[in-house]
């Protein structure tokens, strides 16, 4: 690197989007922004850890230790001119105050769903289909967690029969990626375009 | 009890300079309009940086490459409303350029989103 020297030339010509990943507390937003992020999931607040319990909910939530409390997030440079950020939103009632902030902007969501709580998930649901931003629902299948067919997932959440709902891993790359392609696709045909296929 | 004072010093008890003392108790910084995914690049190099003060030096050294506001706040380790105040001086004064995304009245972009779907499968 040429050092002293700034660049006058330099500009920017990149351009930035962003993905939200949602849910309630502890069902794996992180883990699944870190599955495909080139970077290590980055936060702009510190974490909650065990010392929480009696004040966050976390029943049927049995190893986890810490916690988002303010935003995690990863970014995936698609190109030179693209880069995309993939957001967790906070997974706990106060943190609504973010959730306007993160939404601006965003092309769509992933609400990931736990089965051993769906209900945590529902206020995800309620947000994203009062802002109108197009959204898929990702059944996050943890160990050990009992697994419901994706129709009685779909009843239970009461979602609208065209938003696509799939069962995940968040820990895995190639399920993560999954759910990101369904998701894009979504936004695409909801703006009535046309998913090129690969 | 001197165990104790000493143990006030690690990265657990925080940044010794209160986050708000580097702005010089500044909060707010909206005439730019910066977000979390604003993209920014610093205009002079690393050993230029040398001559700003230290927490400007730090975001210029850090943004040879664009980076988004989040990505500053979360390396820097600075709430998000700080690091928007120290951008804002740094634009102010012509050593950051940045670029806002996308408004969202418009509608996606077929090219962007098909980039996007694109790099997802690549990935």
């Amino acid at each position: 690197m040429a050092s002293g020297n700034s660049d006058p030339r330099r500009r920017l010509t990149a351009t930035a989007v962003k993905l939200l990943i949602a849910g309630g507390f502890g069902v794996g937003k992180t883990t699944m922004v870190g599955s495909v992020s080139e970077v290590p999931p980055l936060r702009t607040e510190e974490v909650l850890t065990s010392a929480s319990e009696g004040v966050d909910d976390l029943a049927g939530v049995e190893r986890k230790t810490t916690t988002t409390v303010a935003l995690d997030f990863g970014r995936i440079t698609i190109n030179q001119e693209l880069i995309l950020y993939l957001f967790g939103t906070p997974g706990q009632d106060r943190f609504w105050f973010m959730w306007d902030e993160l939404a601006t902007g965003a092309l769509g969501a992933v609400v990931l769903a736990d089965t051993r709580r769906l209900e945590s998930c529902f206020p995800a649901v309620d947000f994203f289909e009062r802002r109108g931003l197009p959204f898929v629902v990702g059944v996050n299948c943890f160990d050990g967690a009992h697994r419901y067919g994706t129709e009685e997932v779909r009843a239970a959440l009461d979602v609208d029969p065209t938003v696509p709902l799939l069962l995940c891993d968040a820990r895995d790359r190639e399920s993560t990626k999954q759910v990101l392609v369904t998701l894009i696709q979504h936004v695409m045909r909801n703006a009535d375009l046309v998913p090129a296929s690969r | 009890m001197s165990d104790q004072d000493e143990a006030w010093f690690d990265e657990a008890a925080g940044p010794l300079v209160r986050p708000y003392a580097v702005t010089g108790g500044r909060t707010r910084s909206d005439q730019f309009g910066l977000e979390l995914i604003t993209l920014v690049v610093a205009l002079p190099s690393v050993a230029e940086a040398a001559s700003l003060p230290p927490e400007y030096a730090k975001i210029v050294r850090l943004c040879q490459r664009p980076m988004s506001v989040a990505e500053v706040a979360a390396l820097i380790d600075l709430p998000l409303p700080v690091i928007k105040v120290l951008l804002s001086d740094l634009i102010e004064q012509n050593y950051v350029i940045f670029r806002r995304a996308a408004p969202m009245s418009e509608a996606p972009n077929q090219h962007v989103l098909q980039a996007v779907l694109d790099g997802i499968r690549k990935l």
